[in-house]
């Protein structure tokens, strides 16, 4: 196949249009049975769409890994005017670039998501919110919710049926902040993208003040196989509490890398040496950050015996999020990374909240001095109590994010910043 | 259908009970027993972001501390305001600030009431850890009476909301994102035009906005703060005056959720040089000659002089009131002219055309009627003459040949003829005048910032203010004075009890 990187332990579900320009259009979406969960969803009414999706287990892939089916149960069951839906198609954390392929590959499979959690949460109106600078991805997108639109899938009386969806896509103007969900409402509605405090939750007050549920593009491209199939069928893969497939990207020192579609609970190691082809010659494994740059760094022990699921994660410390596995081999310098990591965090903190909007730029500060050789060991300290104070402290958790790595590579690549700081200290005293 | 009952939920605050109708965040609930909360982002009159997030509290059994500003209190719920994650928390706040702001507090305007150096010496650090140059951002006019320093803004916010929310004119906003977000106007003019604008720099907790017209005028420590009503218009701002070697040094709204919540005009706001006038009557003046030919006298001399021209005169009188003296003077005045045998009283007042609203609390409005208290003075009778820029009206007054009193009225186009045929005729006044100079007896009165009294607002509500300057020379509040001239003439007091307040 086309696609550059696939491997035989692949399960490809949500990828398998990948590569084939005719899986974007609408007639090739039909041929791999696009359409046909959609038709069911509205043969099994609303609740029974709920209760499927609870039963596969899936869990949002946005990140914080919720169980979908129940986001939608917390929706109003009664109506007292619009519901809206948000796909929050604005993919932006550093390391991550699954998204992006769903929506240029198999745009049909995420409108087909989309029209079904509409449908089931009542929403009249669902929202592609895509970031800007995915200008293929927008394109696609555009031309096959216009597709959509003349074959009657979506708009008015979809399938002849009395229920009416419109599809509107948004492209985002580049703010990381708006791929959180208040911020998105907010941006959507033509304000600042900043996060919005809760309460209220979105399901009780969300776009235009209204019940609004948001979801991932992952998370709804999951949903018309899971409709199509069951909720049951789903579950063959993955673990009792992470259920399903997921795709994996993969980026950093290894030889392939890239997105795999793998079954939750794949064996880190597993996708480190054989799926991505290991490191290069006379390179070994040095950190792993496993889900995206928010979440803690790993250290090489610690990827021994992951289990690439939600439990098997945080069994070790740190987060799957959004799956997007960065691989460092031992060439590394840990210091110069997370610098870059909080520069990105320092640059995208939308300014509303005093610890981030002051502690990401002068944790990098502080950073920025020690790779350079003029920081001390007390700044070590320094850094470890900034985090803390930017830690659970905040209206969103961007916050959090850029505190976690700081806080996990002092703990766990201590050696990597007192090389520097000794490194000053020695071209000092010469 | 009924109405929603009030429900009350009780919670433990510091380990004190407190009981607060359901809704109410925990910030107001700990107000409510005098814990005060750190605060930024939050202002009583304006939406609540909380995003400043300084005040943080401990809920225990929650997994975080919670922003008391938007976080509802609970039924036996236990806070914390003081415990050690709380302190910890809102020391790293501060610290956080700190990183950043300039601490040239030895210029800085807002120095004596700034809540950044409140909060870091109430419980701040000791030392600050950041080793890195602050960052720059510099000045900004921002038009009107406002002057931004960048550097010193603690992001709050406070200043956006109050022109998006109260003013309702949207020229302020957050630009740029993260550690660059600072607050920038639109177009040049900035809020220049936006007429409640000044209140922005009431609301700046910190040093960033401030006035030209107070620019290193005083610093706040040495200010004498004065409860008062604003004297410009009927609306009957409650204020603030703040002095300085017995000078106004600038008004400032004080709170009063029924009149003008935290806000005051920028019209009232600009208008107390008169305050600070120096040409003053400053001793009763009793006429020796034809014309102008005054001897100053005691205060004993001058009622006894004025009750023996009043006393002895024949003929009806005749008075002139003004709408900017209290209740007590105008009541005075009128028992007074009653004593004499009764007589209309009329006043002149200015007034502009349109009203100006605060769009966000529409209850304030900078009155057309631009005196304090032309209400007071109606209520009393008096009936208002004159054109819009209170002159005129006096025509008939002019060439009276009865008795007549003039009270605080500076009769600026009146010439000094005027009252050259009354039979007796006496002024009452703050500055001098030619229309007084044919006035037997000239008594020198306080303005309504050197005394006691109480104005009545355009909505009939009677607002007491306090003496906030020292009155010049010998000059009195004109209520004693009355008094003292209509007991010196023998009349009973209470004259007018049955006309009081109708
Ligand atoms: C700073 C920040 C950025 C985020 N960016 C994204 C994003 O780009 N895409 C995304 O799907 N979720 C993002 N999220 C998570 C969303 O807020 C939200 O949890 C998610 O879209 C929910 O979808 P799900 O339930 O399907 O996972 C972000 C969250 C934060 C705090
Ligand atoms: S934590 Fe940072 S990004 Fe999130 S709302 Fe606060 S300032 Fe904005
Ligand atoms: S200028 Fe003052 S009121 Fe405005 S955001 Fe800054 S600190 Fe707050
Ligand atoms: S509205 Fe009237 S009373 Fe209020 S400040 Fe303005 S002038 Fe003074
Ligand atoms: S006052 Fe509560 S966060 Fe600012």
């Amino acid at each position: 196949m086309a696609y550059p990187y696939t491997h035989e332990k692949e399960v490809r579900l949500l990828s398998r249009g990948w590569g084939d320009p005719a899986a974007r259009t609408l007639a090739g979406a039909r041929a791999m049975g696009g359409y046909e969960g959609l038709a069911k969803a509205l043969e099994l009414g609303r609740e029974k769409v709920i209760e499927e999706v609870k039963a596969s287990g899936l869990r949002g892939r946005g990140g914080a890994g919720f169980p979908t089916g129940m986001k939608w149960s917390f929706m109003p069951k009664e109506k007292r005017g619009p519901h809206y839906l948000c796909c929050n198609a604005d993919e932006s954390e550093p390391g991550t670039f699954k998204d992006r392929e769903l929506l240029r590959w198999t745009p049909h499979q995420l409108i087909e998501g989309c029209l079904i959690a509409a449908y089931a949460i009542q929403a009249e109106h669902a929202y592609l919110y895509c970031r800007g600078e995915f200008f293929e991805a927008n394109q696609v997108l555009a031309r096959a919710v216009a597709e959509a639109y003349e074959a009657g899938l979506a708009g008015e009386k979809i399938l002849g049926s009395g229920i009416t969806i419109d599809l509107t896509v948004h492209q985002g103007a580049g703010a990381y902040i708006c791929g959180e969900e208040t911020a998105l409402m907010n941006s959507l509605e033509g304000r600042r993208g900043l996060p919005r405090v809760k309460p209220p939750f979105p399901a009780a007050a969300g776009l235009f003040n209204r019940p609004t549920t948001i979801n991932n593009v992952e998370t709804l491209c999951a949903v018309p196989h899971i409709i199509k199939n069951g909720g049951a069928w789903y579950r063959q893969w993955g673990s009792e509490k992470s259920p399903g497939t997921k795709l994996f990207c993969v980026s950093g020192h290894v030889v392939r890398p890239g997105n795999y579609e793998l079954p939750l609970g794949f064996p880190l190691q597993e996708l480190i040496y054989d799926v991505c082809g290991g490191f290069r010659e006379g390179r070994r494994l040095k950190a792993v950050i496993p889900g995206g740059s928010s979440v803690p760094i790993m250290s090489e022990a610690e990827c021994l015996d992951c289990s690439l699921d939600y439990e098997g994660v945080a069994a070790k410390g740190s987060m799957l999020g959004c799956a997007s596995v960065i691989v460092m081999d031992d060439s590394t310098n840990i210091v110069k990374q997370v610098r870059r990591m909080v520069d990105f965090y320092a640059h995208e903190s939308c300014g509303q909240c005093t610890p981030c909007r002051e502690g990401t730029t002068w944790l990098s500060r502080i950073l920025v001095r020690i790779e350079t050789g003029r920081g001390t060991e007390e700044d070590l300290q320094t850094l470890l109590d900034l985090g803390k104070q930017m830690t659970g402290t905040t209206i969103c958790v961007l916050s959090d994010s850029a505190a976690a790595p700081v806080a996990s590579s002092i703990q766990k690549f201590r050696d990597d910043y007192l090389a520097l700081i000794r490194q000053g200290e020695a071209v000092g005293a010469a | 259908m009924d109405a929603p009952k009030p429900q009350a939920v009780t919670l433990t605050i510091d380990e004190r009970e407190v009981t607060v109708p359901k809704g109410t965040t925990i910030l107001r609930a700990a107000e409510s027993i005098g814990i005060e909360i750190p605060r930024y982002c939050y202002h009583p009159g304006l939406s609540s972001p909380a995003q400043c997030r300084i005040c943080l509290v401990e809920v225990v059994g929650a997994p975080k501390l919670a922003a008391s500003c938007v976080t509802e209190a609970m039924e036996g719920q236990q806070v914390r305001t003081q415990s050690e994650p709380a302190l910890e928390m809102r020391r790293g706040v501060l610290e956080f600030y700190l990183a950043n702001h300039p601490l040239d507090c030895p210029i800085c305007d807002q120095s004596g009431e700034c809540k950044l150096q409140d909060y870091v010496h109430a419980e701040g650090r000791e030392h600050g850890r950041s080793r890195e140059p602050k960052r720059v951002f510099g000045r900004d006019d921002f038009g009107g009476d406002v002057l931004f320093y960048g550097d010193r803004c603690v992001m709050c916010t406070r200043c956006v909301r109050f022109m998006n929310e109260m003013a309702q004119d949207p020229r302020l906003a957050v630009v740029e994102r993260g550690n660059r977000s600072i607050i920038d106007t639109f177009f040049d003019e900035g809020v220049e035009g936006s007429p409640y604008s000044g209140n922005i720099v009431d609301i700046c907790p910190v040093g960033a906005l401030v006035s030209k017209d107070f620019l290193h005028k005083a610093r706040a420590w040495d200010l004498e703060h004065t409860p008062s009503v604003c004297p410009n218009c009927s609306q009957g701002c409650n204020i603030e005056i703040h002095t300085r070697d017995n000078l106004v040094q600038r008004l400032k709204p004080r709170d009063n959720p029924e009149v003008n919540q935290y806000w005051m005009c920028d019209y009232g706001r600009a208008r107390y040089e008169w305050l600070n006038r120096g040409d003053r009557i400053e001793a009763p003046l009793i006429r020796t000659g034809e014309r102008d030919a005054r001897a100053a006298a005691s205060w004993e001399e001058a009622i006894r002089a004025a009750a023996a021209e009043l006393g002895g005169a024949e003929g009806p009188v005749r008075a002139v009131a003004s709408a900017f003296v209290s209740n007590e003077a105008l009541v005075a005045l009128a028992t007074l002219v009653e004593a004499l045998g009764g007589g209309e009283i009329v006043f002149r007042s200015p007034r502009t055309v349109g009203e100006i609203p605060l769009p966000g609390f529409e209850k304030l409005a900078r009155r057309e009627d631009l005196a304090p208290n032309r209400e007071g003075a109606e209520a009393l009778g008096m009936k208002r003459v004159g054109t819009n820029d209170a002159t005129g009206g006096l025509e008939s007054l002019a060439a009276h040949a009865g008795k007549l009193v003039v009270l605080g009225d500076e009769l600026e186009d009146a010439g000094p003829e005027f009252g050259a045929e009354a039979a007796a005729y006496l002024y009452l006044g703050s500055y001098p005048t030619e229309g007084a100079g044919r006035a037997k007896v000239v008594l020198p009165i306080t303005t309504f910032a050197e005394e006691e009294g109480s104005f009545t607002n355009h909505a009939r509500i009677v607002q007491r203010y306090e003496p906030a300057l020292q009155a010049p020379g010998m000059a009195r509040p004109a209520a004693t004075v009355l008094e003292a001239l209509r007991a010196a003439l023998g009349t009973p007091a209470g004259a007018l009890a049955g006309r009081r307040g109708s």
